[in-house]
C-alpha cells in the first residue's frame, strides 16, 4: 500500500453550492476530486454519494452514478480526431441517445459558452480558452449535479479566468454543485464562497 | 437537486438572430479509423485469411479427388487368369465372367481382349506383342453396384474351386489406402487451419491490447463520461470488425482468385504434361460453388473470431485498468 495522501476528514458538498479546493501542490485535490468522481476506491474510510455508501455500489453501476457528476480537466482531455461537437456529444453519445435527440441541446450548449462559431473544429484548432470551455461544455452536458473542475483556469489568461468563474457561478446559479479545485487565490478572491484547504492531507473547511 | 433545465440553458431568442442551420460532420467513430497499427492488422489478417482459404480449397481439391479415385476403383473388381499348360485361357475367362456375373451386385463383365492386354503391356514390352508366346495372366473386369456390392469372399472362394489359376482382386487396399490418404490430408489441412487461426487469434489478442494502450487516454475520457465496459468494449468491437472483414475480405478474395486463375490455366493447357501432371497429383484446380461458400464462411469466421476476441481482451483489460485505476497504490493522477 502507498503512502496515506487524505486522513481525517469528514466534509459534504450541499446541494447547489459553490466551494474552492485549495492547498500546496501534492497536498491531494487531484486525489479527492478522484474520490468524489468514484474513480478511486478509499484504503479505508467512508464515503456517501447520492445517499448511498461508494464501497458498497457494484462496479458495473458506478458508471450509472458516474453520469450524475461532470469533471472538467486541467489538461482538457479532449479528443483530438473529434470534433467540438462531436467531444461536448460524447457523455450522450455513451447513454446511447439518438444524435437526433440531442443535436439541437449540443449547439444550443456551445453556443452558451462560446463556441457557436467553433462546433466543427479539431481540439487542436482551438486555443486553450476555447478548449477549456469545450471541456466544461462536455461536462455539462448530461446537467451533472455536482460539477469538478481540476485546475480549470491554469492554461488561461487572466480575463479568460474571469470568463470561465462566471460561467461556473451561472451554472451555480442554475443549481449545479460547483467544486473547484485551484491555486489561484486571484481567482478565489473575486467570489465570496466556501474555502476548502487541503495541507498535508488533511482539510480545513472555511464557510 | 438539480434544478437546471434545458430550457434555462437556452439563449436569450432575442438575442440570438436567427441563424442558419450550421451543417455538421456525420459522427466520427469514437475510435480513430486507421493509424499504422490498423493497417498493419489489416494485411495480418488478409494473410492469414488467403492461408487459411488456401488450405481450405486444396483440403476440398485433394478430398474430392480421393473420393473420385475412390469411386472409380471400388466401381470395379478385376479376375486375373494366369496361364498354365492345358489351361484353355478363352473358356476359363468366359466362364469366370459368367460366374462372376451369377452374383448379385454385379452389373456387366468384360474380358480384356488380345489387343487391350497388349495396349496396356505395351509401355513395358513395346509394340507388336504376340501374346500367345508368352505366360502373360488375362483380366476379367467386372463392374458392380457399389452401393450393394456382391459378396467377395463367397466369389473368391467359388472362383478358387471352379478355377484354380484365377485371383480375384476387389481394389481393397487400394481402396483402403486412399480413404486413409484422404483423411491423412484432411487431418493436415484442419491441423494447419488450427493453427492458421490460433496465430491469428494471438496477432488479435496483442493488436487489441496494443489499440487500447494506444487509446487509453481515449478509454480513460469514455471512463469519466460514464461510459460503461460494454460500450467501450462495443466501440473497440466495431474498430475491429471493420479491420478483420478489410482484411480477411481481402485476404480470401485473393485465395478465390488463385484458384479461379489455376483453374483457368488448367483448362487452357488441357493435355500438355504439365496440366496433366498437376491433376494428376492435384485433380481439378476447381473447388465449386461448395468450395466458394466455404472461401466466405471462412472471412465471416474469421471476421467474427476477431471481433469476439477483440471484444474479450477489451472488456478483460477495462477490467484491470479499473482495478488499477481505483486502487490508490497503483495509479497516477486522474
Amino acid at each position: 500500500m502507498g503512502p496515506e495522501i487524505l486522513r481525517d476528514m469528514t466534509f459534504d458538498i450541499p446541494k447547489g453550492s459553490f466551494q474552492f479546493l485549495t492547498g500546496p501542490s501534492g497536498a491531494g485535490k487531484t486525489t479527492l476530486l478522484r474520490l468524489l468522481l468514484m474513480s478511486l476506491q478509499p484504503t479505508r474510510g467512508h464515503i456517501r454519494m447520492f445517499s448511498r455508501d461508494v464501497s458498497r455500489i457494484p462496479r458495473s453501476e458506478l458508471p450509472l452514478l458516474r453520469r450524475r457528476v461532470g469533471i472538467v480537466f486541467q489538461d482538457f482531455r479532449l479528443l483530438d480526431h473529434l470534433t467540438t461537437y462531436e467531444n461536448v456529444a460524447l457523455p450522450l453519445r455513451v447513454r446511447g441517445k439518438e444524435e437526433s435527440a440531442y443535436r439541437n441541446d449540443v449547439i444550443e450548449l456551445l453556443k452558451w459558452v462560446g463556441l457557436g462559431e467553433r462546433i466543427n473544429v479539431l481540439p487542436p484548432i482551438l486555443s486553450g480558452g476555447e478548449k477549456q470551455r469545450a471541456a466544461i461544455a462536455r461536462a455539462l452536458m448530461d446537467q451533472p449535479e455536482i460539477l469538478l473542475a481540476d485546475e480549470p483556469t491554469g492554461n488561461v489568461d487572466p480575463p479568460m479566468a474571469k470568463r470561465l468563474l462566471n460561467l461556473f457561478l451561472e451554472l451555480n446559479r442554475l443549481g449545479t454543485a460547483v467544486v473547484i479545485a485551484t491555486h489561484d487565490f486571484g481567482l478565489m478572491d473575486q467570489v465570496d464562497a466556501r474555502r476548502m484547504i487541503l495541507t498535508e492531507g488533511r482539510l480545513d473547511v472555511y464557510e | 437537486m438539480n434544478e437546471m433545465s434545458r430550457k434555462v440553458l437556452k439563449p436569450s431568442q432575442k438575442a440570438a438572430p436567427k441563424m442558419p442551420q450550421m451543417r455538421i460532420r456525420p459522427m466520427a467513430p469514437i475510435l480513430p479509423p486507421s493509424n499504422i497499427q490498423g493497417n498493419a492488422l489489416i494485411v495480418v489478417i488478409a494473410i492469414m485469411a488467403f492461408l487459411a482459404c488456401l488450405t481450405l480449397g486444396a483440403v476440398s481439391m485433394v478430398r474430392a479427388t480421393a473420393s473420385s479415385w475412390q469411386s472409380q476403383i471400388s466401381r470395379e473388381i478385376t479376375i486375373q487368369i494366369k496361364p498354365e499348360d492345358g489351361l484353355d485361357m478363352n473358356a476359363a475367362l468366359n466362364k469366370a465372367r459368367n460366374l462372376a456375373l451369377s452374383f448379385v451386385g454385379t452389373r456387366e463383365g468384360t474380358i480384356m481382349d488380345d489387343a487391350a492386354t497388349s495396349r496396356l503391356l505395351e509401355p513395358w514390352l513395346g509394340a507388336g506383342l504376340d501374346l500367345s508366346e508368352l505366360p502373360v495372366p488375362r483380366l476379367v473386369i467386372i463392374t458392380i453396384d457399389e452401393n450393394n456390392p456382391p459378396d467377395f469372399e463367397a466369389m473368391r472362394a467359388m472362383l478358387k474351386t471352379e478355377i484354380p489359376q484365377a485371383f480375384l482382386d476387389d481394389h481393397r487396399t487400394w481402396v483402403d489406402r486412399l480413404v486413409s490418404m484422404a483423411h491423412t490430408t484432411v487431418m493436415i489441412g484442419l491441423g494447419v487451419l488450427i493453427l492458421v487461426f490460433s496465430a491469428m487469434v494471438l496477432t488479435v489478442i496483442f493488436a487489441t491490447r496494443g489499440a487500447l494502450s494506444g487509446n487509453r487516454h481515449i478509454v480513460e475520457v469514455l471512463h469519466f463520461v460514464g461510459a460503461e465496459s460494454s460500450f467501450v468494449a462495443r466501440e473497440f468491437q466495431k474498430h475491429f470488425l471493420k479491420i478483420s472483414l478489410k482484411g480477411s475480405g481481402a485476404g480470401s478474395a485473393l485465395a478465390a482468385h488463385v484458384f479461379l486463375a489455376a483453374g483457368f490455366w488448367q483448362s487452357r493447357s488441357l493435355a500438355t504434361p504439365q496440366s496433366d501432371q498437376a491433376s494428376a497429383l492435384f485433380g481439378t484446380f476447381s473447388v465449386g460453388l461448395e468450395g466458394y461458400i466455404g472461401i466466405f464462411a471462412t472471412m465471416l469466421i474469421i471476421a467474427l473470431l476477431t471481433t469476439v476476441t477483440a471484444r474479450m481482451t477489451v472488456i478483460r483489460t477495462i477490467d484491470d485498468i479499473d482495478r488499477v485505476r481505483s486502487d490508490p497504490s497503483k495509479s497516477e493522477g486522474v
